[in-house]
């Protein structure tokens, strides 16, 4: 199992947009797809430096990425809201720093990309030496409740599900 | 032009007008923060909106639309959905420690620190 | 409905187009060069978008393919420009 499906969710992506690709579920198409499937992932498998973590509570996974889609079309809504009617200069826009726990890279991964899909907030790096994240936030009202909200809305089930 | 658009239901088409008006408007809105906007790191939240609930509006409506146009399941849209949701973050992110590494060497070279453009890191609390 | 439905589409065709246009006056304007390469991305995002809403327009969907292709290529290509900006080399 383990040998020839190196990474399960990778397989099935990969059968899942070719039959998307191809607009089409006839034998053919899923024989060619099952083989890309198989082929691609093993031959790509010297490419990924770390190996692929298995697939882990897909429940708390789920209702992270249910909420950070509410959070995404919430602050999209409060962006463009600036955008037309707050005068440029009113507007407090900051790099802040936020101290992190996770330490996986596959977690960091993730965070980072939910964070950068917020509309508001842009995620800059982690600043070198230390385990602090430098953020830039768009309207920044109160420092102390963004760290809130970023370590328990996103840290916290990323840490459940790749940190054990 | 466009000959099945006249077979479309108003159970259909409703959905897909709501969807295409809010997502152009939302796209114009992310356009015009790229213009108005004063400074760099501000102006990078613009096009995110553009982005990520501009295109996802045009995108399912499409899918919408497609579905009931052809009647059978139109959903290739959703590749270029996360397409997009997986390198708009990586692509922000790029041109953010670019322009971050940029004002950090122009500053040294101008010994000209705390000018409002330059990465300013907060200070510890 | 038909003429509700296109009116729509011809109005996302108007945005987007406009959109286009601030893009171009962003990317002209500069200042810096990360604006212009912020600029030049979004422009991608939304001829992709574009294209998109011609497909609905003529009811095509061939369209989506050269949609699929605008959004790889924009990809590569704003990356490619990130990292030259960054470090002044595509290639390390």
């Amino acid at each position: 199992m383990n040998r020839w499906f190196p990474s399960p969710p990778l397989s099935i992506a990969l059968l899942t947009v070719w039959l998307l690709l191809n607009q089409s579920l006839a034998p053919a198409h899923l024989l060619l797809g099952t083989f890309l499937a198989v082929v691609v992932p093993l031959l790509s498998r010297p490419l990924r430096p770390l190996a692929p973590v298995p697939f882990r509570k897909p429940v708390v996974m789920a209702r992270l990425l249910a909420s950070s889609l509410v959070e995404i079309v919430r602050s999209c809504f409060n962006v463009s809201r600036i955008i037309l009617f707050t005068k440029p200069k009113g507007l407090n826009s900051q790099f802040i720093r936020v101290p992190l726990d996770l330490k996986n890279p596959h977690g960091l991964a993730l965070l980072s990309c939910l964070i950068n899909s917020t509309p508001g907030t842009v995620w800059v790096e982690i600043l070198p030496g230390t385990h602090d994240l430098a953020l830039h936030v768009f309207d920044l009202h109160d420092e102390q409740w963004w760290i809130d909200t970023i370590k328990t809305r996103y840290e916290q089930p990323l840490i459940e599900i790749f940190d054990y | 032009m466009n000959l099945g658009i006249d077979t479309v239901t108003p159970w259909v088409g409703l959905p897909v007008v709501m969807l295409l008006l809010l997502g152009s408007i939302i796209v114009l809105i992310g356009a015009l923060g790229l213009v108005r906007l004063p400074n760099f790191y501000q102006r990078i939240h613009g096009p995110a909106i553009t982005i990520t609930l501009g295109a996802g509006c045009i995108l399912i409506a499409s899918m919408i639309f497609f579905t009931a146009l052809q009647s059978r399941l139109v959903i290739h849209e959703l590749l270029i959905t996360a397409f997009v949701l997986l390198t708009a973050p990586v692509v922000a992110m790029l041109i953010m420690r670019a322009a971050v590494y940029r004002d950090l060497r122009a500053a040294s070279r101008n010994h000209s620190p705390g000018s409002d453009e330059v990465y300013q890191f907060p200070r510890e609390k | 409905m038909a003429t509700l439905l296109s009116l729509a589409i011809g109005f996302t065709l108007l945005c987007i187009i406009l959109a286009m246009l601030l893009c171009t006056i962003r990317l002209l304007l500069g200042p810096a060069a990360q604006d212009r390469v912020l600029a030049l991305d979004t422009l991608w995002m939304c001829a992709m978008l574009l294209s998109l809403a011609l497909g609905l327009r003529y009811g095509s969907l061939i369209y989506f393919e050269a949609a699929m292709l605008i959004a790889l290529t924009g990809f590569v290509s704003t990356i490619a420009l990130a990292k030259f900006l960054m470090r002044g080399e595509v290639v390390e």
